[in-house]
């Protein structure tokens, strides 16, 4: 049996967390508080995802950079993959809160959006 | 072929270079850094010392009293801050009041004015967060507080505006004796002259000593300091010393020219001439021997330490002359405290010695005057549209902590020996010298930089050389 | 002179919030005042996500958080000037602002909301001995020069400070192509969200050093190195632990200090402890009709909480301005609020009953780490108030929300005393 000692993160409690796993099953989470603890520890050991923010080039506008986010959270494995395929990104002005700046990044099914507003 | 070369832009090669532009010579300024005051000159007391401190009869003690009293009138024609606001020496116990009296003595020996000495409730009426273990002190009202970047950039433009050349990151390396006088090699090619002058601070020895068999032998003497907010700026008003010891004046607790609380320096003697970092004994020292002297300094204000390093000579005194065994080789070296206070009388007495040997005519068109910066914090809201109206970039606050604007900024960038790097806006228009320590400005001021020098963000530096701000791009080695 | 009824000094989540409230509330004559060229404040820089759980029930990065708001303040047509600095403000409210098109010039203001935020904290506040080259930033400078402009301040970065700029500075600049070789952090504790601790350090296996500190910087153009030591209970640095870390950049993340000049300036009266002003129930100065939210006046670690506050002072702000407040105020002493036994402060600080809405958040922060203890509150002597936490932190501020009716109950109340206890 596999034991896994992980932070909640769902809120300022910062619950400690122990997940006891049977191979890739979890038989267990312990230490939380509340039932977000759980299907947070439970997702965390199986498959943990993470929201990844970063920045690409915009040329034509008000800034030099747009920031942008995957629009849903992707696995943590593929973070620096994410990050790679922003590298020679290079979008024109404007852009708009939301708009789609890579479509499908790094093969995970999620778009890249923008997140602020870039005017001309 | 220059008839005179100076090395070394700080404050005596500035003052020196200012003196000498008054008459018809060929002069010019190397300097080994990006800018004018980047050794001893910018990280000191900045106290216009009164004059009672060095022993009567030495040039310490004449060109002291002769600068302070040059200081007032200098400041006018030079347009750089400048406040008479008097200094306290304090003596804690009636054993220590024949060194006070001392003091007060040679002060009057030396040609100080005004001088005073105060018994303890005219010390605390005068300055009541001074210990209440005082028991009498020195006044010296004559004392006064400059801004050491302002009257270093001022003797600076003022001489170049007077047709000196400046050659910045140029660095001796030799010096030669030649037929007509000297060569000197440095990493920028060689520059031949007449006369030298050796202003080069803590390295003023180095170089003397390539010429002159009469060997001399300056030590670097570093002291820390720690700058504390406005806040704190009113914690006293006049300038407080402790009575001498023997490697210096002591922790001083003063406020600066600009409203801040400065206090320091230790006095530590190190190899390494350019050893200017701080270290933590320093700076604990710094306020455990201010306290001493003065109570509740709010040490939780502290914006910023630093440490600078004195050029002090196994002689004890300033060298001022030819050198004995090398005729046109003019030293000012040894040049520590009072050289703030005296450098307008070592310019003087350099100049004039030049000017009488090489029997130098006075120029018809010399310009004795030199405008700052402008500051508009101290215009009428009136004349402060009238200027953002005729130039919108002085509307632009850029600093905020100091309400430092665009136009200022650009002014420093513009006007002749501008500045090339933040810290050079920063000593000339006190951009980033705040209480956030340019925490929100400096972005704005490497744009507004690289705009105006028409330089790309990556050579951008904070104080020239390998000081760069920024690397890279984004993701440019992912 | 212009006339407004309300001035909000700064464009911020807390001015952006404020004036929306107020408008909300009734006033039509209002302007927001914004050093920066937009609005949004610090938000504008904070693109990584974690903002709005709280007001918009969904995770969003700082700038599309700050664009609800200012979507909002479009909508409602609530005047605003950018690129303009507020000089001063006279007691009289009078405000005297600058910028490139206007000049300087003067704004009469029936009320002020002051919406300043804060600033960092330099390296000076911790006299962090050492050379001073470049490659030493503050982490909101660095988070700015990347977020953006898209500079890289440098290739090998230690951070000092483990707040939650820090942490999230330490994954910007992994992501963007650099190397965090440790943070290290002066308490035994970290400042920072736990989400952040996970997030931005475990993820990317960047150790977190606590009780450590920077005894020396070296290199003299650019950092070349840093060294960190352990320091004891009393933060002194322990002789024999030191570490050199090789690195070109040095982030500083130590601490925010709320930015009242201004405040000051015109006669505000300040808290030491919160560095922000004192304020009553109104989230209302010591000087009739100028009010205080967000990090001026204290610094929180959620924006959400910062969006809540704010709208209370555009709300109290509003009433101030329309005379209800004071019409409805029978003259009464005011309560104080005493924090004690680990509490540092309470925002506010009094209480007067009659001025005070249905409901009141009172937020505080705790002197250390208390681990299964109680957040008592007392109405004079009488414990009325007994909540069972199982941590509480200085890094994460706490609240307790009290009832208009439940103080009408005490009508002899003097003083209201927060505890932490252990039973």
């Amino acid at each position: 049996m596999e034991v896994r000692n992980l932070i909640c993160i769902n809120c300022p409690m910062g619950c400690p967390l122990t997940v006891e796993m049977d191979g890739d099953e979890v038989v267990n989470v312990s230490g939380n508080t509340c039932k977000r603890g759980d299907t947070y520890g439970r997702k965390e050991v199986t498959n943990p995802t993470r929201i990844v923010t970063s920045t690409v080039k915009v040329t034509g506008g008000e800034a030099d950079m747009v920031s942008v986010k995957t629009k849903q959270d992707i696995p943590k494995g593929k973070i620096f993959e994410c990050v790679k395929a922003l590298k020679d990104v290079e979008v024109q002005a404007p852009v708009h809160i939301g708009d789609v700046i890579v479509s499908d990044v790094a093969g995970t099914g999620v778009d890249i959006i923008a997140t602020r507003n870039v005017l001309k | 072929m220059y008839d005179v070369i100076i090395i070394g832009a700080g404050v005596c090669g500035a003052a020196v270079a200012r003196e000498l532009s008054r008459y018809q010579a060929k002069i010019c300024v190397l300097e080994k850094e990006e800018d004018v005051c980047c050794g001893t000159s910018k990280a000191n007391s900045a106290i216009v010392h009164a004059g009672y401190d060095a022993v009567t009869g030495s040039l310490k003690a004449k060109l002291n009293v002769r600068g302070n009293e040059r200081m007032g009138e200098l400041a006018k024609e030079l347009d750089f801050p400048f406040e008479r606001n008097g200094s306290l020496v304090l003596c804690l116990n009636e054993a220590d009041m024949p060194n006070l009296q001392a003091l007060y003595d040679r002060g009057v020996a030396n040609g100080v004015r005004e001088l005073r000495i105060l018994n303890r409730e005219e010390v605390l009426e005068m300055e009541p967060n001074v210990t209440e273990n005082v028991y009498a002190a020195l006044y010296a009202p004559t004392a006064g507080i400059v801004c050491p970047f302002g009257l270093n950039i001022a003797l600076a433009e003022n001489a170049y505006a007077n047709g000196v050349e400046f050659y910045f990151d140029t660095e001796v390396t030799e010096i030669h004796k030649s037929e007509e006088g000297y060569v000197l090699q440095t990493d920028k090619g060689s520059f031949e002259t007449k006369y030298v002058v050796n202003a080069a601070g803590v390295y003023a020895d180095r170089f003397h000593n390539m010429v002159s068999e009469k060997k001399i032998h300056i030590t670097a003497r570093r002291g820390d300091y720690c700058l504390l907010d406005k806040e704190a700026g009113n914690h006293v008003h006049k300038t407080i010393f402790a009575l001498p010891g023997k490697l210096g004046k002591g922790i001083l607790v003063t406020p600066t020219v600009h409203g801040n609380l400065l206090v320091g320096p230790t006095a530590v003697d190190v190899e390494d001439k350019e050893g200017i970092n701080t270290t933590a004994e320093g700076l604990a020292q710094v306020f455990e021997k201010a306290g001493m002297s003065v109570r509740n300094i709010p040490t939780r204000q502290v914006i910023t330490s630093f440490a600078g390093l004195r050029a002090h000579e196994d002689g004890d005194d300033f060298i001022i002359g030819e050198a004995e065994d090398a005729p046109g080789f003019i030293d000012c070296a040894g040049i520590e405290s009072p050289g703030i206070a005296s450098c307008p009388a070592i310019g003087e007495m350099a100049a004039e010695l030049i000017r009488d040997k090489m029997g130098l005519a006075e120029k018809t068109d010399f310009i004795a005057d030199r405008q700052g910066i402008k500051n508009p914090n101290t215009l009428s809201m009136e004349e402060r549209n009238a200027l953002i109206k005729e130039n919108p970039a002085y509307g632009n606050i850029i600093c905020r902590c100091e309400m430092v604007t665009e136009g200022e900024i650009i002014d420093a960038i513009r006007r002749p020996l501008g500045a090339k790097s933040l810290d050079g806006v920063k000593r000339r228009t006190r951009a980033g010298m705040g209480r956030c320590q340019s925490g929100f400005c400096a972005p704005r001021t490497m744009e507004i930089l690289a705009r105006e020098c028409d330089m790309s963000m990556f050579d951008i530096t904070k104080s020239g050389g390998d000081s760069k701000l920024v690397v890279g791009t984004n993701k440019d080695t992912v | 002179m212009r006339n407004y009824d309300i001035v909000i000094v700064g464009g911020g989540p807390a001015g952006l919030a404020a004036a929306v409230s107020a408008r909300q509330s009734g006033i039509e004559s209002i302007i927001i005042l914004e050093r920066d060229k937009e609005l949004g404040g610090i938000l504008n820089q904070c693109i990584h996500n974690g903002f709005g759980l709280h007001t918009f029930k969904e995770e969003l990065t700082g700038p599309e958080y700050a664009d609800r708001f200012i979507a909002q303040v479009r909508e409602l047509k609530i005047e605003y000037k950018l690129n303009t600095m507020v000089l001063d403000i006279g007691q009289d409210k009078t405000v005297t602002a600058m910028n490139r098109e206007d000049g300087m010039f003067e704004i009469q203001a029936k009320a002020v909301i002051l919406a300043m935020g804060c600033r960092e904290r330099p390296r000076g506040a911790l006299n962090i001995p050492g050379y001073r080259p470049a490659g030493i930033y503050s982490a909101g400078t660095a988070q700015r020069l990347v977020n953006m402009e898209g500079y890289m301040p440098g290739r090998e970065v230690v951070i000092l400070g483990s707040g939650d700029i820090g942490l999230i500075m330490a994954r910007r600049m992994t992501l963007e192509g650099a190397k965090v070789k440790v943070v290290a952090e002066l308490m035994p504790y970290s400042g920072g969200l736990k989400r952040n601790i996970v997030q931005c350090l475990d993820d990317y296996g960047i150790p977190l050093k606590l009780s450590h500190t920077v005894v020396d910087i070296t290199g003299k153009e650019r950092v070349e190195g840093v060294t960190l030591a352990q320091v004891d209970e009393k933060n002194k640095p322990i002789p024999g632990t030191e570490e050199f870390y090789s690195c070109d950049t040095l982030l500083l993340s130590v601490g925010l200090i709320p930015e009242n000049e201004i405040s000051r300036g015109m006669g505000v009266t300040i808290n030491p402890v919160t560095s922000g002003p004192k304020v009553n129930e109104s989230l209302e100065t010591n000087l009739e009709g100028v009010f205080a939210c967000g990090n001026v006046l204290h610094v929180h670690d959620l924006v959400d909480f910062v969006s809540e506050e704010a709208s209370a002072a555009g709300r109290n702000a509003a009433a101030y301005v329309k005379g209800t407040s004071v019409a409805d105020a029978a003259p009464e002493a005011e309560i104080c609020l005493n924090p004690t036994a680990g509490v540092r402060y309470t925002v506010p600080s009094t209480i007067r009953r009659a001025r005070m809405e249905d409901n009141l958040t009172v937020r505080f922060r705790v002197g250390g780490v208390y681990k299964n203890c109680f957040v008592s509150v007392y109405f004079d002597d009488e414990r009325v108030i007994h909540r069972k936490r199982q941590v509480l932190a200085p890094g994460e501020m706490e609240e307790v929300k009290l009832t208009k009716e439940q103080l009408l109950q005490y009508p002899k109340l003097e003083q209201i005393t927060f505890k932490i206890e252990e039973e």
